[in-house]
């Protein structure tokens, strides 16, 4: 005697509600958010970078006599803080590695879950950390004179746009977690996608200052105009239209990012 | 409840576009409430038809029914009704082993307080309610294991999908594991587990296939197998020629296999070898002769795929697996 499928395609209402799919990606963020607290080294080292940063470029640059454009410590913290929220985003790639590496993604796509949730739990889970290096990183800049003239919210809506960025950006590095052979191999994979996107930009010196072959590049990226937006929200330089150019740049980054890596989830086993 | 509860047809799934066939048309049916069993060695499908069965997977072609569900129409019924414990213990170290369990309940749209009573009492039933609330980090490897197979069994699913559950463990940890799984299908599990070990399968497994290269090369129950395959031999040792001679005599229908008989030393080829050696030495014992010494050779796998194949086990099927998938290595690496 043989079995037949089921023909009717009866699905217990409960599993494929979108209340569940959330329950799924707060179960598996809240996951992630709890490694940051068990192995709070990680977070401690992720800091002290964008720290040491302030510190040295605030006082090498400054001692040099490379910036000409006024108060540097104004110009460079935004910029700090934009770097520092998109390095989140290799947190995404070694995470979803390691995952894969434990066999945690192939029990995971064994339960009745939604599919969307490993990737939307993890990006979300890395957000939220990088609220907490926002936090400490603009109390760092505090002590070392940096002074926002835009109010409270203006800087709330900044925070938000580069949140939004790295977000968006993340998703990216989701893929390239989930298509690296290891969690060794993902950190390493991300280095050539992220130096040259926050290094030929304006977060560390104004794009004039940049070289000349560099500029093209530099100014119509999607790191400076967020950038940009972000130094114009926190301390009244120009904005111009880069706000809304940074939230364009998030959406289309999304737009082709999610379902690439998506697809990697799914293919993958 | 169907009779079976996993039919697999001719099961075919590529690697490298097309250029390695991992499952090579292996058709087999899973009887409910029993222990089926996919014997092989490394490289030969077993994992591969694992994650197909499981959801985790596509097949390239064919068809496979689990639960009555088609496993790649109806994948959200097929994961309702299945726990899968993979072939390395797939516990988040960062988390305590209650909040492990916890998190599978909850993916699994448990209530929250049935999710929370489930994990504690699966961390009792497997002895780790004294590491509970410990990281997973400093559990031994027999304890990620079972943590492992409590996982797959947060929500009591009816269908369990173990691959290589005893691999690399200790003989203890192997022997609780084993207890565990007989007293699951006790309460109406049906199980399919993967094995290397031609023991393992015989202790638990009422039915099971050999896979080699992607395809069944032998299938049945474990004793048919066994005596199709390599076969178990008792070995007795006499103090004379004259006392073996003279049991020869005594022992000979036991099995049906003619006796070998050189010196001192009796080799009788049997079916069922504790057995049959029970009723030797119960036959030697009301006779006046002396035993001398008394062993079971059993058929290794080794034996076994000598036999149906003509290659060993562990030849270079190897590096078959290695080159099969970057899991296979990346999970060796996460081992090690």
């Amino acid at each position: 005697m043989t079995i037949t499928a089921r023909t009717t395609t009866e699905t217990a209402p409960h599993h494929s509600s979108l209340r569940y799919a959330a329950r799924d990606v707060v179960t598996l963020a809240r996951r992630n958010l709890l490694a940051l607290i068990r192995v709070p080294t990680a977070l401690v080292f992720m800091v002290i970078q964008p720290v040491m940063f302030v510190l040295l470029f605030r006082y090498i640059f400054q001692a040099l006599g490379a910036f000409t454009h006024g108060n540097y410590v104004n110009f460079l913290v935004p910029g700090i803080l934009v770097q520092t929220t998109i390095f989140g985003a290799v947190g995404t790639a070694i995470g979803l590695a390691e995952d894969l590496q434990r066999g945690l993604i192939e029990r995971f796509k064994a339960l009745p879950m939604a599919r969307m949730a490993v990737l939307a739990g993890r990006t979300l889970a890395d957000s939220l950390r990088n609220v907490i290096v926002l936090v400490i990183i603009t109390g760092v800049g505090f002590l070392v004179g940096f002074r926002p003239h835009g109010g409270f919210f203006d800087y709330i809506a900044a925070c938000l746009v580069m949140l939004l960025f790295a977000y968006c950006l993340s998703w990216g590095f989701a893929f390239v977690g989930l298509a690296a052979p290891n969690s060794e191999t993902a950190q390493a994979m991300t280095f050539p996608l992220i130096f040259p996107l926050t290094f030929a930009s304006t977060i560390f010196i104004p794009l004039m200052d940049l070289p000349s072959w560099l500029q093209g590049f530099a100014n119509n990226q999607p790191v400076s105009e967020t950038t940009t937006a972000v130094r114009a929200l926190m301390t009244g330089t120009p904005a111009g239209n880069s706000i809304w150019v940074s939230l364009l740049w998030s959406i289309g980054l999304v737009a082709v990012l999610a379902p690439l890596a998506v697809n990697q989830f799914r293919k993958i086993a | 409840m169907s009779e079976f509860s996993v039919e697999a047809t001719d099961i075919v799934r590529t690697f490298n576009d097309g250029d390695f066939r991992a499952l090579d048309g292996v058709s087999l049916q899973v009887p409910t409430g029993q222990v089926f069993g996919l014997l092989g060695p490394n490289g030969s499908g077993k994992t591969t038809m694992v994650r197909i069965l499981s959801t985790v997977l596509a097949p390239t072609e064919g068809r496979a029914i689990v639960a009555g569900y088609d496993v790649v129409k109806q994948p959200g019924q097929v994961r309702r009704s299945i726990g899968l414990a993979g072939q390395f213990a797939a516990v988040d170290e960062n988390l305590t082993g209650f909040e492990n369990l916890r998190m599978v309940g909850f993916l699994n749209h448990m209530e929250r307080s049935r999710a929370i009573t489930r994990s504690r009492q699966l961390l009792v039933d497997f002895g780790l309610a004294d590491f509970a609330h410990k990281l997973t980090s400093t559990y031994s490897g027999g304890m990620r294991r079972r943590l492992d197979l409590a996982a797959a069994l947060v929500a009591d699913p009816p269908i369990l999908f173990l691959d290589e559950p005893t691999t690399g463990l200790d003989p203890q940890s192997r022997q609780d594991l084993w207890a565990i799984i007989e007293g699951l299908v006790e309460g109406g599990t049906t199980v399919l587990l993967t094995t290397q070990y031609l023991e393992e399968a015989d202790r638990l497994c009422k039915q099971l296939v050999v896979l080699d290269h992607g395809k069944i090369i032998a299938e049945g129950t474990s004793s048919q197998l066994k005596s199709s395959l390599g076969n178990t031999v008792l070995v007795l040792t006499f103090a004379s020629t004259g006392d073996a001679q003279q049991t020869l005599g005594l022992i000979a229908d036991i099995s049906a296999k003619p006796a070998n008989v050189d010196g001192t030393i009796i080799e009788l080829t049997v079916d069922k070898g504790p057995a049959s050696a029970a009723e030797a030495l119960r036959r030697i014992d009301s006779s006046e002769v002396v035993l001398a010494g008394l062993q079971l050779r059993e058929p290794s796998l080794d034996d076994v795929f000598l036999n149906l194949t003509g290659h060993k086990a562990e030849d270079d099927v190897v590096v078959v697996e290695e080159k099969l998938s970057r899991r296979a290595r990346r999970k060796a690496e996460a081992k090690v």
